[in-house]
């Protein structure tokens, strides 16, 4: 009883030394004679929540302002109007965050981490360009989008690139896609906010390398048409394939294809189907065979991405701040001192047990290990899928927009000599 | 124009993948809404955890790092041998440049009454390296600390500190109470 009595009152003993520390200070604060008046502290607070709502609506807004643009009114220069309305916006007043392409990060992470709390607005921008899209096509690419906006300005000299080549670079956005929910799933880094190469101009405000990296992707797309959101954007795969189906997409001709070829060149995407040329038939068997022969490898270029995905999950998972730190560590125990990184200092003063941190990230690098299958797997089966897709040949006799990669920009239209029929 | 299309294979695959598509977006929706944030939240980092490794000043996408040092004049003790003012070598209490240990002459020195003097911050200049904190921590009360400032801040949907931050200090805070102090009870004169 006695002991007991002792260390109730040691503990209270303690806490009230614990309390006096912070209510009495190394120095009080001095009570003046003169008539001093202490400045105010100057805390800003940050932009309201009305105004991020507001965000949310102008999104709406403007894709259903542009969605009846380019459906119904089929006009180039309102899709122009509003391309510079989303630059101005989108871009450089609200300097390009939040956007779409980056919110499929938080969207993958609260998937993931469910105390993670992901801000309504985030969801709203992760959805609703999909929704549009799933009901008339890549509106949101068209002009709404700040990233492809910036881009759509630059396509003054566009060349047409073959289309092995567009097939082949376009399979690179996969792999980033791969990467960043692999990375978001993880908790680890929101790699495409990170590596986003306009946002620097946005906000006029950037390290070198991100300005370098705008600036040359910008002049690029001088030639090369939007090369980010062909060949990079993780955010235009889900789009391009939820597009796909999508039911009222815009069409070249208003009414029926004349085969006139004025399009043929119109488009500096590349996203116009042409008609199949009738001569070069092969026989049927033959590309029936070709097909069956790239969809039955494609379970194998699955395991086999998925295993080489694998092999790879402890580079893929040193990304991660705590497991590169446990790395640290474990490499400073091997061989003493030399020079200690700052991390394992600071690690080392908050007094946290090492051997936690160790299964915290055993635990991290698991999950990387079951991330690379699944990232490999994925990689595979885009792989196999597209080669399987190439191998058909679909027959057309018109020129109609590939719904896919079609942006729905309506530069085509204006080409187009067919009338709308009036009723 | 009114001519029917026969509603075909492909069109019966296109809209089964629509539905299935709708379905999955509002599936998506309804399960992260109901454990989303109604407000907002932004960055702020936990001067508790700071350790001022100066890592604040380099890592910040923007030029000039939106962490600032910001003076809470209620903790602090007006000292004429200030800690976070002064190099610790200092022979003299004045305002010379070479005694002043921060590096942008950021803070001012104002002769208050015998023998206080306040320290003001000018925003501007601030850096947010963080070594007038250490300073104040080391010797004073601690008055001296590292915020985002979110006039400045832009709310990087990853912040480049918090993934620089070897404190793992920096966090998404709700934007109602946007402001972190240690060892400051708010309203408290």
């Amino acid at each position: 009883m006695k002991k007991h009595l002792s260390i109730v009152l040691l503990t209270l003993l303690l806490s009230v030394q614990v309390l006096n520390i912070f209510a009495q200070q190394r120095f009080p604060k001095p009570e003046f004679e003169t008539k001093y008046v202490q400045p105010v502290m100057q805390t800003p607070s940050p932009r309201s929540v009305f105004m991020e709502y507001f965000d949310v609506v102008a999104l709406i807004g403007s894709l259903s302002l542009i969605t009846w643009l380019i459906l119904k009114k089929r006009s180039r220069q309102g899709v122009f109007w509003m391309t510079i309305f989303s630059l101005v916006y989108f871009g450089f007043y609200r300097k390009g965050c939040i956007c779409a392409v980056g919110s499929l990060q938080n969207v993958t992470m609260a998937l993931f981490y469910p105390d993670y709390h992901i801000p309504i607005t985030a969801i709203a921008f992760f959805i609703i360009p999909l929704v549009f899209t799933l009901f008339y096509g890549r509106t949101f690419c068209a002009g709404i989008c700040p990233l492809g906006a910036i881009q759509d300005i630059f396509v003054l000299r566009p060349l047409p690139l073959k289309s092995w080549v567009q097939k082949v670079l376009g399979l690179i956005p996969f792999i980033y896609l791969g990467l960043a929910v692999l990375y978001s799933a993880t908790g680890t880094d929101y790699i495409v906010c990170r590596y986003d190469p306009f946002v620097g101009i946005f906000r006029h405000n950037a390290t070198f390398m991100m300005f370098a990296i705008g600036g040359i992707l910008l002049l690029i797309g001088v030639f090369i048409a939007r090369p980010y959101c062909r060949f990079l954007c993780p955010y235009g795969i889900l789009l391009n394939l939820v597009s796909r189906v999508s039911k009222n997409h815009l069409s070249i001709a208003p009414g029926k294809c004349i085969e006139c070829r004025l399009c043929e060149n119109s488009c500096p995407f590349g996203a116009i189907n042409m008609p199949t040329p009738t001569k070069n038939n092969e026989k049927r068997n033959i590309m029936v065979k070709r097909f069956a022969f790239y969809f039955l490898i494609t379970p194998f270029l699955v395991v086999l991405g998925g295993w080489t995905g694998s092999r790879f999950h402890e580079n893929l998972a040193n990304v991660n701040p705590k497991v590169k730190l446990a790395n640290e560590l474990l490499i400073s125990n091997v061989k003493e001192p030399g020079k200690v990184s700052l991390e394992i200092t600071t690690f080392k003063s908050t007094g946290k047990p090492i051997d936690k941190l160790y299964t915290e990230a055993a635990a991290i690098v698991q999950k990387f290990y079951i991330g690379g299958w699944i990232l490999g797997g994925f990689l595979g089966l885009v792989f196999g899928l597209t080669l399987a897709s190439l191998s058909i040949i679909q027959y057309r006799t018109d020129y109609t927009t590939n719904k896919g990669s079609c942006y729905s920009c309506a530069r085509c239209v204006d080409f187009c000599p067919v009338k709308a029929e009036v009723k | 124009m009114e001519d029917k299309k026969k509603y075909n294979r492909r069109d019966f695959i296109n809209s089964s993948f629509r539905v299935g598509i709708a379905l999955g977006l509002t599936g998506i929706g309804v399960a992260l809404t109901r454990r989303a944030i109604a407000g907002k939240s932004v960055w702020q980092l936990d001067p508790s955890k700071c350790v001022q490794c100066g890592r604040c000043a380099t890592s910040c996408v923007l030029e000039t790092s939106a962490v600032k040092c910001t003076h809470v004049y209620d903790m602090c003790g007006y000292c004429d041998l200030c800690g976070g003012y002064l190099r610790p070598d200092t022979k003299d209490l004045n305002t010379a440049a070479e005694n002043q240990l921060c590096p942008t002459s950021a803070i001012v020195r104002k002769f208050v009454e015998e023998p206080f003097f306040e320290y003001q911050i000018i925003e501007e200049l601030c850096i947010g390296c963080g070594k007038c904190v250490k300073g104040c921590g080391a010797f004073g009360n601690g008055s001296l600390q590292l915020q985002i400032n979110h006039k400045l801040c832009v709310n990087c949907n990853q912040c480049a500190i918090a993934r620089a931050c070897p404190a793992d200090a920096f966090s998404r805070v709700s934007a109602s109470e946007a402001y972190l102090f240690k060892g400051f009870v708010k309203g408290k004169k």
